[in-house]
């Protein structure tokens, strides 16, 4: 019989919220694999319950300072379902562009600042400011325009402030989304230079095949405002089936719920499910960048969510340009659309956000008041593969000191870029 | 000549404001430059318990949060809370007035133990230990933020502006949202944000809490007479000031009608 040995990383760092890993073994025998979840419970559904559903966007953009936009956008796509509101396109051109802003503000983030040091062997961006200046300025300009995309079309990003049911509380002018198209235009070497960065590195590989899901929406769009759910075991569910794909249960050692496919199924989504849900329906860019960083459609290792999120950076950098383009050409603002059915009912709103597919399940009633609500969070969604991956990983890592076990599962939890604050909400 | 050690620290919240810190994106080589960042989970490994300046987000939620909040209080000089969340209760406070079973019931099953276990109110910091300074807002606003880590390097008081966010409209020309009979609460927010929210078409919800001199009765008559009743001001001000020290100085005046 083996040795009893533990390793426990208590507050990882470097991602967005409090989580542990906890792993016990015996010998080679893994007897606990564990990513608990310690994060505050702050009772967000509770919350909406009882609220004017003008509200909805604004309080439930307050469950992520990350994905503040994806929120607001699923909680008024939800209230629209409920109400019978169809959003005209050109407020749907603006909710896209703020979203584009949000994946490059929030892919930035994670590539450039969180994950780099990784490749560079040091603890933080902190000490890269003097020794990868290049590097440090770059991912802190692309931050800067994701920014002021969102700061442009919502008044700021964490914390998006104008969205209404079918209408949108303030309209960009022409000359605040020319400013943006000639920010967007310079920044192409930036994005370029990102790739060739990640496209020197290397990673672990652990390949553990399980299905990877996305909202892939109607038309060719690459998947980010929503549509039926897609499984690349073959499924096709509409949106307010969510639950037979997305099925949510309590675990005890996460105050996250965890989530698999009604059939008990562990699932994969984010960057690296889009990737393999849609690639022929990226800019040719991005998938140029694709081909540069080695990422083929097929991955099924974790550690490929950095290239996945390095392909969409290109990707939504590309889209936000494009999208400016069509916004200029009539920049002036539509006029609201109204509900159809009044007297409320039940809506969900469902959005890509950038770690993965979120979900916004409202009823409203005829006071207008949401009198319930229901999230469900992308981390949620992974958590159950990220430990089955971290079991994976493990015996790979079982000969090397504790310190190096926990580096290695600290790097495969941080390659899916948790956002565990919010998944608790 | 050294530099002040500096850490970041979050309780229940968005790490949102945190965030805003990584956004100040021009002057953070020079931020890091002027200070030594010690500890700031979302963004680095290096962990230190030398710090003097202590950074706080968030709300006390979990039992545990009482003796973390307490440790910090004892080793840094200066405990700045940031956000709303952690100088006002902010959204968190929102579900106080519900039981927690009611709240463990509708999300976990009834589930209250271990990790599911939360106080019976989300508190701010100040609840629990003395706060030195506060940089407010949801979120904190970046401009503000560096400002007041300017005057701590200085060793002056970060100022606080004493007026209300209607000045800030006014300063801006934004047409007032309460004469268009949305229920905004301006006039008795305190400023400092430079009114973004009615700017972008959304009333203000006070989440900086209260100027120097709020009138919450001027406050329900104005809501009155601009087609809203009183309980709408009341209702509004669940949002961020529902902590039970902040309804105090409102609920007399502006009762609200609904249960939260």
């Amino acid at each position: 019989m083996g040795e009893g040995r533990a390793v426990v990383v208590r507050h990882l760092t470097r991602i967005e919220g409090h989580g542990n890993i906890v792993v016990d073994l015996e010998g080679e025998r893994i007897l606990r694999c564990d990513l608990e979840i310690v994060e505050s419970p702050r009772f967000f559904e509770v919350l909406l319950q009882g609220r004017p559903y003008d509200e909805a966007p604004r309080i439930s953009c307050r469950i992520c300072g990350i994905c503040s936009v994806a929120h607001a956008t699923a909680s008024v796509q939800a209230v629209e379902a409920a109400l019978g509101i169809a959003p005209g396109p050109r407020l749907r051109l603006l909710r896209r562009l703020n979203m584009a802003g949000e994946w490059l503000q929030s892919h930035v983030l994670h590539v450039g600042f969180l994950v780099a040091p990784d490749a560079f062997g040091v603890a933080s961006i902190v000490p890269m400011v003097a020794s990868h200046p290049d590097v440090v300025g770059r991912a802190l300009r692309l931050k800067r325009l994701a920014n002021d995309i969102c700061e442009t079309v919502s008044g700021r990003h964490v914390m998006p402030i104008s969205y209404h049911a079918g209408w949108m509380g303030h309209w960009p002018d022409r000359a605040a989304l020319e400013a943006l198209a000639g920010r967007l235009e310079a920044a192409r070497a930036d994005v370029d230079g990102l790739v060739d960065l990640f496209a020197g590195l290397t990673w672990p590989v652990v390949e553990r095949r399980v299905p990877h899901v996305a909202a892939v929406e109607e038309g060719g769009a690459y998947p980010m405002m929503g549509g039926p759910l897609r499984t690349t075991a073959g499924a096709v569910v509409a949106p307010e089936a969510y639950a037979t794909v997305l099925r949510e249960f309590v675990v005890d050692h996460s105050s996250a719920k965890h989530v698999t496919e009604a059939g008990g199924e562990t699932i994969r989504v984010g960057a690296l499910a889009r990737w393999a849900l849609a690639p022929e329906r990226l800019h040719r860019r991005a998938t140029d960048a694709a081909a540069r960083l080695g990422l083929r459609p097929d991955s099924a290792n974790p550690f490929d969510y950095v290239a996945a999120q390095v392909v969409e950076t290109v990707q939504a950098h590309q889209e936000a340009a494009h999208l400016v383009g069509l916004l200029l050409e009539d920049p002036a603002p539509e006029e609201p659309a109204a509900p159809t059915r009044p007297r409320g009912g039940r809506g969900v709103g469902i959005v890509e956000a950038p770690r993965g597919t979120l979900v916004h399940d409202y009823t409203i009633g005829a006071d207008g008041r949401i009198t319930a609500a229901n999230c469900v969070i992308p981390t949620s969604q992974n958590l159950a593969a990220i430990e089955g991956d971290m079991r994976a990983f493990v015996p790979s890592l079982v000969a090397k000191p504790d310190a190096e076990i926990a580096h290695g599962l600290e790097m495969l939890v941080r390659a899916y870029d948790p956002c565990v604050s919010c998944s608790v909400h | 000549m050294s530099r002040p050690r500096v850490a970041f620290f979050s309780f229940g919240s968005c790490e949102g404001c945190q965030l805003q810190v990584l956004s100040v994106e021009e002057v953070l080589p020079e931020l890091l430059g002027a200070v030594e960042i010690v500890n700031f989970r979302e963004a680095m490994d290096d962990r230190r318990d030398d710090y003097e300046i202590a950074f706080v987000e968030g709300s006390l939620i979990r039992p545990e949060d009482i003796a973390e909040i307490q440790r910090i209080r004892a080793r840094a000089r200066i405990l700045v809370a940031i956000g709303a969340c952690a100088c006002l209760g902010g959204v968190n406070a929102m579900r106080n007035r519900r039981p927690v079973t009611e709240l463990a019931k509708a999300v976990y099953g009834g589930r209250q133990d271990g990790v599911f276990a939360a106080l019976p109110d989300a508190s701010p910091l100040s609840a629990v230990v003395q706060v030195n300074y506060e940089i407010r807002g949801c979120p904190i606003d970046q401009t503000e933020f560096l400002a007041a880590v300017r005057s701590l390097l200085a060793g002056t008081v970060p100022a606080v502006p004493p007026h209300a966010v209607c000045v800030e409209c006014t300063l801006r020309g934004t047409p007032c949202l309460l004469e268009r009979g949305l229920p905004c609460l301006g006039s008795v927010a305190r400023a400092g944000c430079n009114a973004p929210c009615p700017a972008y078409g959304a009333p203000c919800e006070a989440c900086r809490g209260f100027h120097d001199a709020p009138n919450f009765e001027a406050l329900g008559e104005a809501f009155f007479r601009h087609g809203l009743t009183r309980s709408q001001a009341g209702e509004k001000l669940q949002l961020f000031n529902n902590y039970r020290e902040v309804r105090e100085a409102w609920e007399k005046a502006v009762p609200s009608s609904s249960g939260t």
